[in-house]
């Protein structure tokens, strides 16, 4: 068995064995082990990546590939680079905080449980896979479970929400798959074999005019679950009424993929698309980083904050994969990291103060610093990480995106990134105002003092999230050399 | 001649056999004694299903008026399966409500004589012959949608499919009669070499196509069958949604491909503006039905305008998919014909309301409805998935982006109320929650036949590989 494969065969096997799982304690100590070896199967990955990087120069490490339909060249093929390896271990961290922080899930947690490791094998199986099919089964079978977990565990207008963001997200995966199909058609351009490998496709120089009419079918069909402005409306009624693993998960691992995509398909086989229509989606992914930015300051409900600024954060990440340098570029995938750890952190301290307080509005709430001083501290310090303070994994990402976004010298380039740059002052104003009024300031009501201390499962949930952040922060350049030299062959590709 | 020659109507032959031993045995078993028929038909059938599977040869009888290849035998055996699982799902029916007014042999004779004209039809050699197989498979059915005799709607159902059918067939023997006219002959292999895209021509081939758009219920040829699926028996409408439909798109694509190849410039228009029509008339009508047999309907209305995106191509790519999906189609909309029945038989309730909070007294059930809407939706890693992306890889293969745009669309609109049905089912939670109950062995039989095919059919390659090779035959 290849080490690749047992991403998706160990979380399946959790599956099967959460299905005889009859109560909480059984389904949880089994999602748990299961998570254990899925971060231990990352971390193994990444130290034997390094080792293979040292001697094999190939764009795809442990490769694996199998036919799978022959008459459509449909292959199961997996192979990873250094994005993909970060990714994973981002996945398999927020997978298990996710786990801890759902340690109290009593209603049908045997369910609950195996739609979020159905959800994980999705992510991981679309992370490894270089075959454009199966990656668009993975795409499919990442985001349906979402109606389950924010239909039936969801507070709020849970059903409303479910329904939304599931109709949404397929229907992008709908509009993908003529995408898909349309680069699949011309990847015989060159005279070769139709295809479906990423690869092989890379090669091939698909027609211009291909090229214009399927990259934004492509690109918008992964930037919707990367929440592109106008596309974004999904998010953030689904991040509030979901529970908050889920939130954790959806917005910390599950909005990744949108980028991932742009950047592994839309932009690496669509190269003179990507010229063709860059100018376009520049304007709506600057105008979401903005508009995200914005509401959420107007938001009260502590996870609108946090969706909106999602928004806003992976606004930039599209941003930055459309500057089309190696600088920016890299800056994307730092951002999508950084993003995936803190806003997995931020929704996990949401719902553990939502737990306590019962009341997710920012109003009501005042001076939690002095009743639960762990959670408020970590608050901050997320908080910090997003307005990109140097020292924690936000500033790293961020300035590459501006740095990047600077080398280029026209006007429209210059208006665009200095709007988006605006965008790191409004942070800071949402991010702060709930800062002072949530955690300073007197204790607002009587209750508050009575409250729970944190417990041992949250607290590992929350140093799960919270290590890299500052792991990142502090040492980001073994991180950085990795991804910039997976960059290369890609850049080579588009530019 | 000689009597292995006989051998290409295995098939049919042992059928008929079937059909009249079940004559003798409802003469001489005795009264008390009659729900034992069902064991034994279900056993005899399941007999036959499993010797369809041995290999026969190529070949035609009388004349050409009858043939078989490796294709047509495959998709007997494809249609064998489905009977086999909608008479499964049927045992219980049948038991309880028809042996006691002694009818319970004759549902299975009618069954049997449905199916035998549909193996006519498939098999046919000339357009006599695919009457024949047509109006035999047809009037069995109007007399079987009346089954439930007392009850108003069923023989509704009846009236409306026999009136209604019968127009159909005359106008689809008009078209022949023309084609007949232009062409000189009934004969599928004379008209192929002799047909021209004259005036009479077309307007023969669109006449005769309206006759089996009906079978298939295409729109705007749909009108009968919402109201036939809610007054029909529940095991009688799902025999018309998978059965008879999968039978007629298969008659449908061997002529369009071989007979009326040369008219594909025609028939592809036809075609593309009735796919777009089929997807979003059945899908808008879907939304907001409350009763699932008409939910259903709806549904299997869409389903069909899927379809015509593998019909369109005239490919061997499209005959692939399409029989591909149809085997799939059987399967996925066997499970969710199957609950619905099962929780019909047990508590008489038929509206998605009913369905709320399902899963928390009957888990099984829901499960089992989630995969089969799941496969018709075309989610993966189920079959359906497969079944639809390859239908639209067909579509696209000639180029009809803007079609399989379309589909697409259509495919995220029919989320939407196959979710309404998981969000009562899963969501939701009630008082009044249909109560935990246990299904007979022959319906769960008939359940876990169709989660498996769900399960297995899409991620196991080598069945489409089979399909497509064996598909080479046309085209």
């Amino acid at each position: 068995m290849d080490i690749l494969s047992l991403f998706i065969i160990v979380p399946l096997l959790t599956v099967l064995a959460l299905l005889f799982a009859n109560d909480l304690k059984r389904a949880r100590i089994i999602a748990m082990i299961g998570s254990i070896l899925q971060l231990a199967m990352s971390v193994n990955l990444l130290f034997a990546y390094f080792k293979e990087r040292a001697v094999n120069d190939d764009i795809m490490v442990f490769t694996r590939d199998l036919v799978w339909f022959k008459d459509f060249n449909i292959h199961y093929s997996v192979g990873v680079d250094g994005i993909s390896v970060a990714l994973l271990l981002l996945t398999s961290l927020v997978v298990l905080a996710g786990v801890f922080i759902s340690w109290k899930m009593k209603e049908l947690p045997k369910e609950f449980f195996i739609s979020l490791i159905i959800l994980s094998t999705g992510v991981y199986g679309f992370f490894i896979s270089l075959d454009l099919f199966t990656m668009f089964v993975f795409f499919e079978i990442a985001v349906i479970p979402m109606f389950l977990l924010i239909g039936i565990w969801g507070s709020g207008p849970r059903e409303y929400a479910a329904m939304k963001l599931t109709l949404m997200l397929m229907g992008a995966s709908a509009i993908l798959l003529v995408g898909i199909l349309g680069i699949y058609f011309n990847s015989a351009a060159d005279g070769g074999a139709l295809t479906f490998n990423i690869l092989e496709i890379a090669k091939v120089n698909i027609p211009v005019e291909a090229q214009k009419l399927f990259f934004p079918l492509t690109f918008i069909g992964f930037a919707v679950i990367g929440a592109l402005f106008p596309f974004h409306t999904w998010s953030p009624d689904g991040h509030a009424s979901a529970p908050t693993a889920v939130s954790m998960l959806h917005a910390g691992v599950l909005m990744k993929l949108g980028g991932y995509g742009v950047f592994r398909v839309a932009m690496y086989l669509l190269p003179e698309g990507t010229l063709h229509w860059s100018w376009f989606f520049i304007v709506l992914a600057a105008f979401g980083v903005i508009y995200g930015a914005f509401a959420a300051i107007r938001q009260t409900d502590l996870k609108y904050i946090n969706a909106y600024s999602s928004v806003s954060h992976l606004g930039l990440v599209l941003f930055a994969l459309l500057m089309l340098n190696k600088t920016a570029w890299n800056g994307a995938i730092l951002q999508s990291l950084s993003h995936g750890f803190m806003t997995a952190l931020f929704f996990a301290l949401i719902g553990m103060i939502y737990g306590r307080t019962h009341t997710r509005d920012v109003t009501k709430l005042g001076g939690l610093l002095k009743v639960i001083p762990f959670i408020s501290a970590t608050y901050v310090i997320a908080g910090l990480a997003s307005l990109g303070l140097p020292g924690f994994s936000g500033f790293v990402a961020e300035m590459n995106i501006f740095v990047g976004a600077f080398e280029h010298a026209e006007l429209p380039y210059r208006i665009a990134t200095i709007f988006a740059i605006s965008a790191i002052v409004v942070t800071a104003v949402y991010i702060l105002r709930v800062v002072g009024i949530m955690l300073m300031g007197p204790v607002k009501n009587e209750s508050f003092l009575a409250m729970e201390k944190v417990t041992w499962y949250e607290k590992t949930g929350i140093l799960l999230m919270l290590l890299p952040i500052i792991g990142i922060g502090v040492a980001p350049l073994w991180l950085s050399e990795m991804i910039l030299k997976s960059i290369q062959p890609f850049i080579q590709g588009v530019l | 001649m000689e009597i292995d020659t006989f051998l290409l109507l295995r098939q049919e032959i042992s059928l008929l056999a079937i059909a009249l031993l079940l004559l003798i045995v409802e003469i001489f078993i005795s009264e008390n004694k009659k729900s034992l028929v069902i064991p034994l038909v279900i056993f005899l059938f399941g007999v036959h299903t499993l010797l369809g599977f041995l290999p026969m040869e190529d070949g035609s009888l009388f004349g050409d008026m009858f043939r078989t290849n490796g294709m047509i035998h495959f998709f007997k055996n494809i249609l064998n399966l489905g009977v086999l699982i909608v008479m499964l799902q049927a045992a219980d029916w049948v038991k309880e409500k028809i042996v006691a007014q002694h009818r319970g042999t004759e549902f299975f004779i009618l069954l049997f004589s449905s199916l035998l004209g549909i193996y006519f039809m498939v098999s046919s050699g000339d357009f006599l012959m695919f009457y024949l197989g047509l109006e035999l498979s047809t009037l069995p059915l109007a007399s079987l949608a009346a089954f439930e005799i007392f009850k108003m709607k069923s023989s509704e159902a009846g009236i409306k499919l026999i009136l209604s059918s019968a127009l159909a067939s005359g106008i689809s023997l008009f078209g022949i009669s023309l084609l007949y006219a232009t062409s000189g002959s009934i004969y599928f292999a004379d008209i192929m070499g002799s047909i021209t895209g004259n005036d009479l021509t077309i307007l023969g081939m669109v006449l005769f196509f309206a006759g089996l758009a009906f079978k298939i219920s295409l729109v705007p040829f749909h009108f009968w069958t919402a109201d036939v699926y809610e007054g029909a028996p529940i095991s009688i409408a799902s025999y018309l949604s998978v059965i008879s439909k999968g039978a007629a798109v298969f008659i449908l694509m061997i002529l369009l491909f071989t007979v009326l190849k040369p008219l594909m410039q025609y028939w592809e228009n036809m075609i593309y503006a009735l796919a777009i029509l089929t997807m979003f008339i059945g899908n808008l009508f879907a939304l907001r039905q409350q009763n699932m047999k008409r939910f259903l309907a709806f549904s299997s209305i869409a389903q069909a305008g899927f379809i015509l995106l593998g019909l369109i191509t005239g490919t061997q790519l499209g005959t692939a998919t399409v029989v591909y999906f149809v085997l799939i189609y059987i399967f996925s909309n066997l499970a969710a014909f199957g609950v619905v029945q099962s929780i019909s038989l047990q508590t008489g309730k038929e509206n998605m309301k009913d369905y709320e909070g399902l899963y928390r007294t009957n888990p099984k059930l829901s499960l089992v409805m989630m995969l089969g809407l799941f496969s018709l939706a075309g989610i993966p890693p189920v079959a359906g998935f497969f079944g639809k992306f390859f239908l639209f890889t067909a579509a696209a293969s000639k180029g009809y982006y803007l079609l399989v745009f379309l589909a697409v669309v259509n495919v995220t609109i029919a989320l939407y109320y196959y979710l309404l049905v998981i969000r009562a089912m899963f969501l939701r939670t009630s008082e009044e929650a249909i109560p935990f109950f246990k299904n007979k062995i022959f319906m769960r039989l008939g359940l876990i036949i169709t989660v498996v095919g769900i399960l297995l059919l899409g991620v196991y390659s080598p069945v489409y590989d089979y399909i497509y090779a064996l598909s080479a035959t046309f085209n």
